[in-house]
């Protein structure tokens, strides 16, 4: 007996998996710092949120009776990236619940991988600051990385303590660029060390996963928008979530779009929002904000950037575009 | 954002796997029987011209061409006619076979000599009375494409021996051992057809030609026939699908082939290296098409090989004949793998088309499970033509024929880059073809 398929008849050797883990290694280094600035209670946090993420997919798939799909690893990166954006002393049952809106609301009620419209853990994020305000702004780190030495006075070098995160701090307090950039501050647990995001990214750009137009363009325009407005273009690049969105969380396939034009408007776009909430709004971040408003969009500007196909006949301007 | 992207091919690398580089082409005689199929073009295929019974020698016409497309088909030996049937053609259509039983003579018939050509007009129909089509993979008709459409003008004559395709190496061994013909072929096209530029295009994987071809084209230069602007050759970077006819036309002089138009449009002529060595074969020898050169390969072969058959052979005893398999073959292929055809029965014959035979086994036949797209985005960049493979795949899916057309699936030249980079292993190509026929139908009816 002979197969037969339609051509082609050969593949090239990668795979969503592959992908996948591809940033699952990008995001180790990230969860080392982590360790080192946060302490253990940090890695507790990974650990909940890829459990519970992998485990709440494996449930839903079930529930809905559909094949299983957590060997697709994306649920562990949708943890990772959940746990990224939260305070090192988060409640524990909190990042459950945020792992269940990730995963069973944004992801699989929508159809699972791939057919999700804004990025799980992103949504995720949004979801608990707006439910559990207090616990998702309060940040904390180990005594040594607090900057406000009023705070370290008889704590342990092990024990947490709360701190303002460097975009809430009065200027006499803020941390050098050197402590920025390492991540020797309070902060989400996953945002703070830049050098760890940026051994990451470097592999995934080495691996071939991301290209460099959604995190150049959007990191150009923050800067660019932030020099305008009169601020500091270097601090805000290097404090609060704008690193880890450039490269791990803009940069998600299923929810930006795939056409150069496209990531240019979309990174432009993710700039302009995150500059407009950081610097004119209530709140001292913006990012996940503009994430998710820029994800809403991504099929418009998708359809808006479509590729001309070569010798295409594009002659009558057909208004009937859905 | 406006690119230029004419010069741009996009598409893939995929292991050369080119085995057969080095192995000469070896004929293969004596088969006892062949089993001719009455279409084997694009178009409208032959009615036959013998009935059970008949002796036919070889080079005798069998078939007699129906319509201004169709080309006649040849005996490919001498013997008797067993039956006039039809059968399903691999590609799933039925057609009627010829089936002929070797009287072992291999006897030539009285009808092969020479053509005798005067102009333009005896150049075309000899061509077309030899039964030539496009020997590269597509078969289309050439007496066909040597006609420019009314008001069009053929200025290039462009002889593609890039061979992107993986394993192939058919055309690779034409440069190599028939040189003098390709030459003297490009000559009398380019003589009679009044076009003045030939350009050989090869990929830079199969260098050692240049100077083959070179040396010939060096022995003609300035006489009379030799084209007035020359013959070039010109190496392109390895890259599938540089031999794909519009990505070809775009790489060797950045003409774009409008969606739906031929290559005459825009005033080339595109012929594979095999066609046009042929060509001068039989202005030489006068017989018809009646032997192919295919490769034979895939990890189910034990001797890769480059043979000449006769047409009509049965594929399992080509490759048996070649030295056999030596592991079960899982799938079989007629052309390469990224387009080629899966034959399902190895008594299926060799085409005029054919240019490879590859028997894969188990491991490389294993059919991938496709899971959900992820909207990586790479199928769009790999895509030489710059369609949006996810758009088509996901709207031939759901029958939209509206937004297949406004993606213009018809200018899909179905290479599989696509497919092949795809991380979530869908069929992509697969669902566009559907799309096609869905756009087809549509507009018949």
């Amino acid at each position: 007996m002979l197969r037969v398929s339609s051509s082609p008849h050969i593949r090239d050797n990668s795979s969503t998996q592959r992908i996948m883990l591809d940033v699952v290694l990008a995001l180790i280094p990230m969860v080392i710092a982590s360790v080192f600035i946060f302490g253990w209670r940090a890695l507790l946090i990974y650990a909940v949120s890829v459990v519970s993420s992998v485990v709440f997919e494996a449930l839903s798939r079930l529930i809905m009776k559909r094949e299983q799909t957590i060997n697709d690893l994306s649920a562990v990166v949708t943890g990772l990236l959940l746990a990224a954006g939260l305070p090192a002393g988060y409640p524990i049952w909190m990042v459950v619940v945020g792992a269940f809106v990730a995963i069973v609301f944004v992801k699989q009620l929508f159809g699972g991988l791939g057919s999700n419209f804004a990025n799980p853990a992103v949504t995720a994020r949004i979801v608990l600051a707006v439910s559990f305000p207090a616990e998702t702004s309060s940040f904390s780190v180990l005594p040594q990385y607090a900057h406000q030495a009023s705070l370290t006075e008889g704590v342990s070098q092990y024990d947490l303590v709360t701190s303002a995160t460097p975009l809430g701090m009065s200027a006499a307090e803020l941390p050098s660029g050197w402590d920025l950039f390492l991540g020797r501050h309070a902060g989400s647990i996953g945002e703070v060390c830049i050098l760890a995001l940026l051994i990451g990214a470097a592999y995934l750009l080495i691996r071939g996963v991301i290209d460099l137009w959604i995190p150049l363009v959007y990191l150009g325009t923050t800067a660019v928008l932030i020099t305008l407005a009169g601020g500091d273009p270097l601090f805000h690049l290097l404090s609060g979530a704008v690193v880890l969105a450039a490269f791990f969380m803009l940069t998600d396939y299923v929810t930006s779009p795939t056409t150069v034009a496209g990531k240019i408007i979309f990174a432009i776009g993710a700039a302009a929002l995150t500059f407009l909430l950081r610097m004119y709004s209530s709140m001292p971040e913006g990012v996940s904000y503009s994430i998710l408003l820029m994800n809403i969009l991504t099929p418009h500007i998708e359809r808006w950037t479509a590729h001309k196909t070569i010798g295409g006949n594009y002659a009558k301007k057909s208004r009937q575009n859905s | 954002m406006r690119f230029k992207w004419s010069g741009m091919l996009q598409g893939i690398h995929p292991h050369q796997n080119k085995n057969t580089a080095k192995t000469a082409i070896v004929k293969l005689s004596g088969f006892e029987t062949v089993s001719i199929p009455l279409n084997m073009q694009i178009g409208p295929g032959c009615e036959s011209l013998v009935k059970k019974g008949d002796q036919v020698e070889i080079g005798q016409k069998i078939g007699e061409a129906l319509g201004a497309w169709s080309v006649p088909v040849h005996a490919s030996i001498s013997g008797t006619v067993k039956s006039v049937k039809k059968e399903i053609l691999s590609d799933g259509t039925h057609v009627e076979y010829v089936n002929i039983e070797s009287d072992g003579q291999e006897t030539v018939s009285a009808e092969v000599r020479p053509p005798e050509v005067h102009d333009r007009a005896d150049f075309v129909a000899a061509v077309r009375a030899s039964g030539l089509v496009g020997l590269g993979g597509a078969a289309f008709p050439t007496h066909i494409k040597m006609q420019p459409p009314p008001g069009k003008t053929l200025d290039t004559l462009i002889i593609n021996a890039a061979e992107c395709e993986p394993y192939i190496t058919s055309d690779h061994r034409i440069c190599l051992e028939y040189p003098r013909q390709i030459i003297k072929g490009i000559m009398l096209t380019c003589h009679y057809l009044n076009i003045p530029e030939a350009v050989i295009a090869l990929e830079d994987n199969k260098r050692d030609i240049v100077s083959v071809l070179q040396a010939e084209i060096d022995q003609v230069k300035g006489t009379p026939d030799y084209p007035g602007q020359g013959i070039s050759i010109r190496v392109l970077p390895t890259q599938y699908p540089t031999g794909a006819e519009k990505v070809l036309i775009r790489l060797i002089n950045g003409r774009v082939v409008p969606e739906g138009a031929l290559p005459a449009d825009v005033g080339v002529l595109v012929q594979n290296v095999g066609t046009i060595r042929y060509i001068a074969e039989y202005f030489e020898t006068g017989m018809p098409l009646v032997t192919k050169i295919v490769t034979i390969d895939g990890s189910a072969v034990s001797k890769p090989a480059n043979l000449e058959v006769p047409i009509g052979a049965a594929i399992a005893e080509v490759v048996e004949r070649s030295g056999g398999c030596k592991l079960e073959p899982a799938k079989v292929i007629m052309g390469g793998p990224m387009m080629g055809v899966a034959i399902d029965d190895l008594s299926r014959p060799i085409l005029k088309h054919n240019n490879a035979i590859l028997m894969l086994d188990e491991k490389d036949a294993t059919l991938p499970q496709e899971i959900a797209c992820i909207s990586c985005g790479r199928c769009s960049r790999a895509c030489p033509m710059l369609l949006m493979p996810t758009v088509l795949d996901m709207a031939a899916r759901i029958q939209d024929c509206d937004k297949l057309n406004q993606y213009h699936v018809m200018n899909c030249i179905e290479c599989g880059c696509c497919t092949y980079v795809c991380p979530s292993k869908r069929y992509l190509l697969q669902n566009i073809r559907i799309g096609k026929t869905i756009v087809r139908q549509a507009s018949k009816s």
